[in-house]
This record gives structure tokens, sequence and C-alpha cells, in this order.
């Protein structure tokens, strides 16, 4: 399937990345091409195939609810861009 | 010292040959003399080797040593270490010194391995040549001008130049099996669920696995020693026995069957590839093996079913890079959502960006039926297609890759090009299954690889039939000249 300009900056939205404006048709091309490599997939009957998540089909283990973790926020935040008192600083957000 | 293995090291270190600190200054000394022309180490971590080295040569002083200590190797700069820098390839993380260890690489460090640093790879995992890294190509070690394969093209690099005698690599789609192909090494890639993936920077969840690159199947055996088992930090890891993979390496492998999928032998294999992978069969013949011919129906569709796949789930992985726990963050943020589009459209690159939006299309609303359920679906069909296979078969054999090294620049302006490949790599990720890429020849002087794929767990097999196959022939030894 081929993708025009509009749906190449929606993607780029949805997936919050900045793209530059005439890197546009570049991706629009890159991108249609590997749709087109994956649309393949279409003519295949996969009717009552269950879908596989897992090679071996396993399932999440589940534990005792119990603290394995000791607090490390310290250790954690020495490497943000940004933190004040304990908290990651990002633009403020609600006016 | 520098063409030596992880087996000839191990016992060198034990007859006291040479202590843990000369080998290690030695190939430090090799690594900044001439990793400038392959540029396969993104960090040198020499002040931590020689500390490492020191402590292990005192630890054999006193006693306690074992297999691993003082051996030295090195990391794909995927797994996290403690304080040192873990970029993964990528401008995002060029300022990410991981706050603890992989598993794989607290394992390393638990059985006294020394790691001399960290190695160069695509951006996040993403690519088959190792032109996607921030850090620059890596260049084969046979012909610097050609590629060395990738993601895993440090690691691969690294061994065959003789840099580290082995390394811990990834294989997402082929990224173990695929560079060591092209640079004359030893790859291997367990079954999914083998190696503890914590601490590993997650590209495709459901197909990452670790793996190892070493010049012989031996060693490949024992770094799987150090490596596998389950791990409760990671929610997919198996829990399940781990062999003793160097106990089984001589063990005879007369009546063993071979399958030979007949759509790995078709017009994509080159005549003079076709040719060294038969030459390989054709050994294992003269060992007392049978050959029997299968087939694997759904092999096309492998790379369409990851490309949809693999994407998906690196769409949901790499949101966790947003500029604001860790990571590159664009200066001056007008508000969260330029924060956000300007951190992540700074810090990636060109092939992770395409990934990504592949990924976020596919996941978007409307789309999720058409292309993730119906890739899950086929993914299905592919491991049917093993499953069935082995029904009749203890081993399958075929090329690792269409073509030798291709030269650098050669396959980048299409993004499908690369991708096909991977085209006798990628069906076992989707499958689970374990596969090696062992040297089994040359074409223009370029090595070749052949690949053996193993039913699941069933990676001693794999390393008993490598191991067997270097013991007859000699492609394993052969190094590159000019480094």
């Amino acid at each position: 399937m081929a993708l025009d300009q509009d749906q190449v900056r929606k993607i780029a939205s949805l997936a919050r990345l900045q793209i530059d404006d005439n890197q546009i048709s570049e991706y629009q091309t890159n991108l249609s091409n590997i749709l087109h490599l994956v649309d393949q997939l279409a003519a295949v009957n996969t009717d009552g195939v269950e879908p596989m998540a897992h090679p071996l089909d396993a399932v999440q283990r589940l534990r005792a609810d119990v603290v394995t973790e000791e607090n490390q926020r310290e250790h954690f935040q020495k490497i943000a861009p940004a933190t004040a008192e304990g908290h990651y600083l990002v633009p403020r957000v609600v006016e | 010292m520098h063409n030596k293995t992880i087996a000839e090291i191990s016992r060198d270190l034990a007859a006291g040959t040479y202590s843990s600190e000369e080998i290690t200054k030695d190939l430090l000394t090799r690594v900044s003399k001439l990793d400038k022309d392959i540029n396969s180490f993104i960090t040198v971590t020499e002040e931590q080797a020689l500390s490492q080295a020191k402590a292990a040569d005192a630890n054999r002083a006193a006693g306690n040593a074992s297999a691993w200590t003082g051996v030295p190797m090195a990391h794909k700069d995927i797994f996290c270490t403690n304080g040192v820098l873990t970029t993964c390839g990528s401008k995002m993380l060029s300022n990410f010194e991981a706050p603890y260890d992989a598993t794989v690489v607290t394992k390393f460090n638990d059985a006294g391995a020394v790691s001399l640093g960290k190695l160069n790879m695509d951006e996040f995992a993403m690519g088959s040549s190792n032109e996607n890294s921030f850090y620059g190509p890596v260049a084969n070690p046979w012909d610097k001008d050609r590629v060395p394969g990738g993601s895993s093209g440090g690691s691969a690099a690294a061994v065959a130049a003789g840099f580290v005698p082995g390394a811990t690599a990834t294989d997402t789609g082929g990224s173990i099996r695929q560079p060591a192909a092209l640079c004359g090494v030893t790859g291997l890639k367990p079954t999914y669920g083998r190696i503890s993936r914590y601490g590993m920077i997650a590209y495709a969840s459901s197909l990452d696995q670790a793996g190892t690159i070493t010049h012989t199947a031996e060693d490949a055996a024992m770094m799987m020693n150090v490596m596998a088992g389950f791990d409760a930090k990671d929610s997919t890891s198996v829990d399940r026995d781990v062999p003793d993979y160097t106990a089984t390496l001589d063990n005879s492998i007369e009546g063993m069957t071979i399958g030979l999928p007949t759509e790995y032998f078709r017009d994509d294999l080159s005549a003079d590839m076709q040719q060294q992978v038969r030459n390989a069969i054709a050994e294992y013949e003269k060992m007392g093996a049978k050959v029997k011919e299968i087939s694997l129906p759904n092999t096309h569709l492998a790379i369409p079913a990851y490309y949809v796949i693999a994407p998906s789930e690196c769409s949901a992985n790499l949101s966790r890079m947003d500029g604001v726990r860790f990571g590159h963050r664009c200066e001056d943020p007008k508000d969260i959502e330029d924060l956000y589009c300007r951190s992540r459209g700074e810090g990636f690159g060109e092939e992770v960006k395409r990934r990504i939006m592949v990924g976020s299309y596919a996941l978007s609303a409307g789309f999720y039926d058409a292309y993730y359920k119906k890739a899950q679906q086929v993914r299905r069909l592919i491991k049917n297609d093993f499953v069935t296979a082995f029904n009749d078969v203890d081993i399958i054999m075929g090329p690792v890759t269409p073509t030798p090294a291709f030269k650098r620049g050669e396959k980048t302006s299409d993004p499908v090009e690369m991708y096909l490949e991977d085209i006798f790599t990628i069906a076992l990720n989707l499958a689970g299954l374990p596969g090696m890429s062992v040297p089994c020849g040359a074409v223009n002087n370029l090595p070749v690889g052949l690949q053996l794929i193993g039913n699941f767990f069933d990676e001693a097999r794999l390393l008993n039939a490598g191991h067997k196959f270097q013991q007859a022939t000699d492609w394993h030894l052969k190094t590159p000249t000019g480094i």
C-alpha cells in the first residue's frame, strides 16, 4: 500500500517523531516500499490459525506480591536530563 | 596471543604460560593500534579491564580459578553495564551510563572474565551492515571496504580481527549469524528464552535473543555455559535445566539426519555460494551423516511477517526514549510535545525512525488485524513448517547469507534490498529456534557461513555438529591478512 505525504506526517506525529519537511517524500517512498513488501501477507489463508505471541506459547509467570526492589531514586535520577527534589522536570503541562 | 581461542587462553592461564594481565594488556594494545581502521569498539574500558585482570590473577594465585578466570572478551553495546556508557549505537543513548548490569554481564563478571569494553552495532540492533551506527560504520577485517554484517558487526569484526577471542551479541532477525558468516567466525543464536534479556536493550521483545560470537564451536559452548539459564528478572526467560555444553562436543554424528530445505537452495543463492555450502554438507556425509531433502513452504513469508512484528514491537519498546528520564533531550523545548518530538527526531537515526513509523502505522486504529494479528498468524505457519520438518530430521542446514560481504554503501539506498539480506536467517527468530553460523568456505577470498538449525533447546547438538566440522576442516582457523 502506498502512503501519501499527509499520512506520513500523521504517522510521524503519532510516533512523536519530528521529521523535516524536506525528508517527507523520502520517508513516503521508503515506508510505502516496506508496506508493499508486507502486503504479501494479505494473500495468505490464515483462517483458524491462532496468532503466535511466544515461540513456546509461554504465558506470564506470576509471583508473590511482595517488595523485591529497594528504592534507588537518586541513583536512577543521576542520569536524567533534568530533575528537582526527586521529580523529573518537563515543560509546564498544566497551566 | 591475539589469535588464540577462549579454550586455549583458559588452558594457558591455568598452566601459567602468561597471566591475565599480560594477555589483557597485549589485546588492549592491539585494539589501540588497529581498531581505528575497523571501528569495532565504541568504548574501551582499559582501567576496568586491567583491574579485572589483576583480580583474576590474584584469585588464581589463591587457588580460586575456574575456566573463565582472567579470560578476555567484550560485550555488544546493547548490554547495560553499570556506570559504563551503554549507547546501543545511538545518539539517543550517547550520554547513557547504565545504572545497572545486564544479567549476561553479571554472569561473565561472576565467572571471572575480563571485559575489554563495548562493541559497535547498528543503532538499536536495526540493520544488516553496521552502517546504521551513530558511531560510524564498522569495517570487515577481510576487506575494509566491505561491511561486517549487522547488527552485531562490532562483535564479529572484533573477534575476526583478533581483538578479543569472544564477544556477546544479539540476534533478532540474523544479527549474530549474518555478521559471523561475513567475518568468518562462529556465531550462535540460542533458543528464544534460553538466555536472559534483562538489561539487554529491547528492540523486538518476542524475537530478541542473546548469543555468542567466537572462533570455534568449542568456545561458543564455553560462553553458553556462562550465559544460559533461567532469570526471574526476565518474564520471557524459560525455566529449564542447562546442560554442560562442552560435554557433548565430541559425540559422534554418525547416523545424524540433516534436512536440506529446497527453499534455501534456489535462485537467491549464487552458484558459488551454493557450491561452498554443498561442499560443507558433503563433509558431514563423510562423517556418516545422512541427508534428506525437506520443504519449508512458508519461507518466503518470513521477511514480510518480520517487518510487521519487529517494527510493531520496536515502536512500543522505543517509546521509553522520550527525553525525560535518560538519554538525549533537545535544547529549549517549548512544550512537552516539542520535547518528545524533537528529542526523538534528533536522537534516532533514519532506519530506527522508519521502523518506529512502520510499527506505529501497523498498530494504529483499524489496522491491527490486517497487520499485526495477520503477521502473528503467519508466524505460527512458519514455526509449524519447522515442527513438521523436525519430525524427520535431527538438524537442518543451509546457507546463512545470499552473498559474501558486500561493499559499504552498496545497499543503503533501498531499505527493502537490505532487508532481503536476512532471507535465510529471519524465519528462525519467528519460530524461536536456535541457529548457528560456522565458517565453511570462501568466495573471492571472502568468508562464507554454513547455517545449522536445531530444534528447540538443541544448542548442544548444534555445538556438537559445529565442533565436529571444525575438527575436520580449517575454515575457522583462517584469519584476515592486513590486520
